[in-house]
């Protein structure tokens, strides 16, 4: 069988049956959320740019926010056989991509990202099995469904597999 | 009142394009002092895109670009996002420092030199800014990245994000002989910035 490779963009959430691959471009302060069941070999990706929709007045866009992206993925794989009992995570992205010497809250948005992802994750008891993220540059992510792993890679900074 | 660049009416829209235009043009000419050289400029184009369309023009989101990030303060708060596609930000090396290297290294000097022109371009984009609107507006010191176009625009899109689901993008093209530059401006006011800016310009 052919394998699907499936780009995810910014502020997009997809879930996906074996065989396939999914993929996000050029990750910045934005973050990865990979969710995997190993049983029903099922991934999921979102690609979050905002910690909370509770913050903000234009939220209807549920895919932007870690609080209801997450929400959303779980209950895409669950409807495509997921079990949210067996699901865990991989994390990649949060890069603070530029420094400025006065601190701006807008700039610490990457860090802020990973934390609230962080928290949304434990809150739906999902482990976070392996995670690449901070620094101040960009990632290329792919996530296979055959193995759950997922690639990284970076201009300047290296390729891993985690 | 909520506000984002979907649901202004076409004469706020008309209204941001000509400040687009202007600062744009004011930032050309500055460039072209600062070189001693004659620089051409083509008209502006003033684009509103969708977020995940944003990175497309430069080829794609993996594509490596130069991002020249300030911040503005003042009357009004915000970002100015000036973005140089790989190949144009050697020309302009070039223009500057007469003669760019081979390799696709960028060394310290460089990439001050790059500080220095986003800075030129996005002063006086903001002081023509200023003079349209009688208001007092600051610019920081820039930071710079390059990397992916993807992950240098998640910032600015970030910001825009919190408004909306769509930028507005101001695209220059100028050339100077046959070397030709690309190059883009985000302008990302603020939420609480953005009314009073309407205001200032008369189309709130």
């Amino acid at each position: 069988m052919t394998v699907v490779m499936t780009k995810i963009g910014i502020a997009e959430v997809r879930a996906a049956k074996d065989p396939a691959v999914l993929v996000t471009l050029g990750l910045g302060s934005c973050v990865g959320v990979c969710l995997y069941d190993s049983r029903k070999k099922v991934i999921g990706m979102a690609h979050i740019m905002l910690p909370s929709s509770k913050e903000i007045k234009n939220n209807a866009n549920k895919a932007k926010f870690a609080d209801t992206a997450i929400v959303m993925l779980i209950e895409e794989m669950e409807a495509i056989g997921a079990d949210r009992k067996s699901i865990t995570a991989k994390i990649a992205g949060g890069a603070q991509m530029f420094s400025f010497k006065s601190s701006n809250e807008l700039l610490r948005i990457g860090e802020r990202n990973v934390e609230a992802v962080r928290r949304e994750l434990g809150r739906h008891r999902i482990e976070i099995v392996a995670e690449d993220v901070g620094g101040n540059y960009g990632r290329t992510i792919e996530f296979f469904s055959r193995d759950g792993s997922l690639s990284i890679r970076t201009i300047g900074h290296g390729t891993k597999v985690i | 009142m909520e506000i984002n660049y979907e649901n202004l009416n076409s004469m706020q829209l008309d209204v941001l394009k000509e400040l687009g235009n202007i600062g744009a043009g004011n930032a050309v000419t500055a460039l072209s002092k600062m070189l001693d050289k004659k620089i051409n400029m083509e008209v502006p184009q003033v684009r509103i895109l969708e977020l995940a369309e944003v990175p497309e023009i430069f080829g794609g989101a993996e594509v490596p670009v130069t991002g020249i990030y300030l911040r503005m303060e003042g009357d009004i708060s915000g970002n100015i996002m000036f973005l140089l596609p790989m190949e144009s930000s050697k020309v302009l090396l070039d223009m500057l420092m007469g003669g760019y290297r081979d390799g696709d290294e960028f060394d310290d000097m460089d990439l001050s030199a790059l500080e220095e022109i986003g800075n030129i371009l996005a002063g006086s984009y903001t002081s023509s800014l200023a003079a349209l609107t009688g208001m007092n507006i600051r610019v920081s010191v820039p930071a710079l990245a390059i990397d992916m176009a993807g992950a240098v625009l998640s910032v600015p899109i970030i910001q825009f994000g919190h408004m909306g689901d769509s930028v507005m993008l101001i695209e220059t093209h100028f050339s100077e002989g046959n070397k030709h530059v690309k190059g883009n401006l985000l302008l990302i006011p603020d939420v609480e910035s953005f009314v009073n800016l309407l205001e200032k310009l008369g189309v709130a």
